[in-house]
């Protein structure tokens, strides 16, 4: 019995199964069931009514901040995919040797195993009315007053979104373009390819599973996010997350879990899109 | 690529920039920690002083500093011994390509997309209806492992792949049982692997903050405890705690690094004994 590889494959995986039944699955059923709940001010009642969904479909405000979703992550997007991409061209084909290689990156990936909140918590000496990025300004006589939407705003929020998620374009960008065969662009220049020929033709097609990969993480990690819009928007903006940690934050359980609900979907779906371009279990 | 071209200035000049991009602000209130004791948060600076590092370890003004540093350095010890333990079973497990193992892969990548507060809020609504008391070591330890697993895992996926399968077979034929082939041969291989799990599972444990948000309980992990903090706290005493919350992040992926680069060093010394034999 033991020397069947499926059950020996299942028994190893057990741990990790039970984790993710008892602190994945579940969870998302439990959300799914509740969102069909009704609440009080004091309590949830269980039920099955639409409600909660006929309320987030009707109201305008629901659409508003789906749009405002979709705008930080498409800028988000945007911003991390150049930058990333930029860096770890650089990285990979810029930098010859490997120890210098390993130390630059590391270099790069250090905040990633810093606090999120601190990173965030440090822009605003950077930011603020009388920060360095208005004086600065001032004094080089570009604006005579200090900018008010450096900080608390769209720009913060973005802003804040680039410098905690840039990594996660850089670091498979760069996985997969240390792994292309350097002859190939050794064939490209002999047979005439400029440099940005080079890059467009043979780099960048070669690149796209790890380009796919970061898109994966920046687009989820900014869907699903709730504090960077709160703290840097000094809880002037809102995204589905900010709504539904208002909802939790009110109790409101129900409401919060049907927007859970609809969240979910939209970020499975976007996924769902993007892994028809990669086989991530071939990119590791 | 033989002569430096002009790219790789332009290209050097932004990655300098972006690397200042990355440390600038976590240098700027590195410095603002150390501001005088009539100074505010953002410059000019009123002096030095280490005025506001005094008050964190003063009796508590602003909250229970040391109890949240200690619980979340506890839980980031209990992630980190299960990340590392519960991936490397599951890197084993999907060596043997059994059946069912699609879905599992599936699910790992569904943890790692889905959006925290999700878990956060699943999770807490699982053990209210249950009638369980949120705590940090239950409810918040498990939400934290949807987030560190993922990464131990795919972790091991990438060392698994690029493993190569005769030094097992080598063994095997040496008359090594399984198990000694694993204790012997494979472990001490991926060992270095191992302790990227851990830094993984330790740091993203000690940071995490929108899945303990909902299933911590009464008794907040730091950065929890932190982002209170940012609410009703307008001294540059907030900067100080982030100061020294960072160094002691860089001190811990300091020691990982160095544990890596030693055995590096131990392997390239011991590793082969080729060309000394008879």
């Amino acid at each position: 019995m033991l020397k069947n590889r499926h059950i020996q494959g299942w028994l190893q995986a057990s741990p990790l199964t039970l984790i993710l039944i008892g602190f994945l699955i579940l969870p998302i059923i439990t959300i799914v069931v509740v969102s069909f709940w009704q609440a009080t001010e004091f309590s949830i009642i269980p039920g099955f009514s639409f409600e909660n969904y006929e309320f987030l479909f009707g109201s305008p405000v629901t659409y508003k901040v789906f749009f405002a979703t979709f705008k930080y992550a498409a800028i988000t997007w945007a911003m991390t995919l150049a930058i990333g991409f930029t860096v770890a061209y650089y990285l990979a084909f810029h930098i010859q040797n490997q120890t210098t290689q390993i130390a630059l990156f590391l270099l790069c990936t250090i905040p990633f195993w810093t606090s999120n909140i601190i990173r965030m918590i440090s822009w605003i000496p950077f930011l603020g009315r009388n920060g360095i990025a208005n004086s600065m300004l001032q004094s080089w006589g570009i604006t005579d007053q200090p900018l008010e939407w450096l900080l608390y705003s769209d720009f913060s929020v973005i802003l804040a979104f680039v410098h905690l998620y840039t990594l996660f374009m850089v670091v498979p960008i760069f996985n997969t373009m240390t792994r292309i065969d350097h002859s190939l662009i050794e064939a490209a220049r002999d047979n005439g390819a400029s440099g940005f020929q080079t890059l467009t033709h043979v780099i960048l097609p070669l690149t796209k599973p790890g380009i796919m990969i970061g898109t994966i993480f920046v687009l989820t990690l900014v869907m699903g996010d709730f504090i960077t819009v709160r703290f840097m928007s000094g809880s002037q903006k809102a995204n589905v997350g900010r709504l539904i940690s208002n909802d939790i934050a009110l109790l409101q359980y129900p409401s919060a879990a049907a927007t859970a609900v609809i969240l979910l979907i939209t970020v499975l779906i976007v996924i769902g899109i993007l892994l028809r371009f990669v086989d991530i279990r071939k990119e590791l | 690529m033989e002569k430096k071209s002009k790219s790789f200035y332009v290209l050097t000049a932004f990655f300098a920039l972006f690397i200042l991009f990355l440390y600038g602000p976590t240098l700027t209130i590195g410095i603002l920690s150390f501001q005088g004791p009539g100074g505010g948060l953002t410059f000019p600076m009123q002096g030095t002083s280490l005025n506001w590092f005094r008050e964190l370890f003063q009796e508590q003004a602003v909250g229970d500093i040391w109890g949240s540093f200690r619980r979340s350095f506890a839980l980031g010890l209990m992630v980190m011994v299960t990340t590392v333990v519960v991936s490397v079973m599951g890197g084993f497990a999907f060596r043997k390509r059994f059946y069912g193992s699609g879905i599992l892969f599936y699910l790992i990548i569904a943890s790692l997309v889905i959006p925290s507060i999700l878990i956060s809020l699943g999770v807490g609504l699982i053990f209210n209806q249950l009638g369980l008391k949120i705590h940090w070591a239950t409810s918040g330890f498990g939400s934290q492992l949807t987030w560190t697993l993922p990464f131990g895992l795919l972790i091991m996926f990438a060392v698994f792949n690029r493993f190569d399968k005769s030094f097992e077979e080598a063994a095997r034929d040496q008359g090594a049982s399984p198990w000694q082939t694993v204790r012997y041969v494979v472990l001490p291989i991926i060992a270095p692997s191992l302790i990227g799990v851990g830094l993984f599972g330790f740091t993203l444990s000690y940071d995490e903050f929108a899945r303990t948000l909902l299933t911590a309980g009464s008794y907040n992990t730091l950065p929890l405890e932190i982002f209170g903090m940012t609410t009703n706290v307008t001294t540059p005493v907030i900067y100080a705690l982030g100061t020294l919350t960072t160094l002691f992040s860089l001190l811990i992926i300091g020691a990982f690094l160095l544990t890596v680069w030693v055995l590096g060093k131990r392997r390239a010394r011991f590793g082969s004994d080729a060309g000394q034999g008879v």
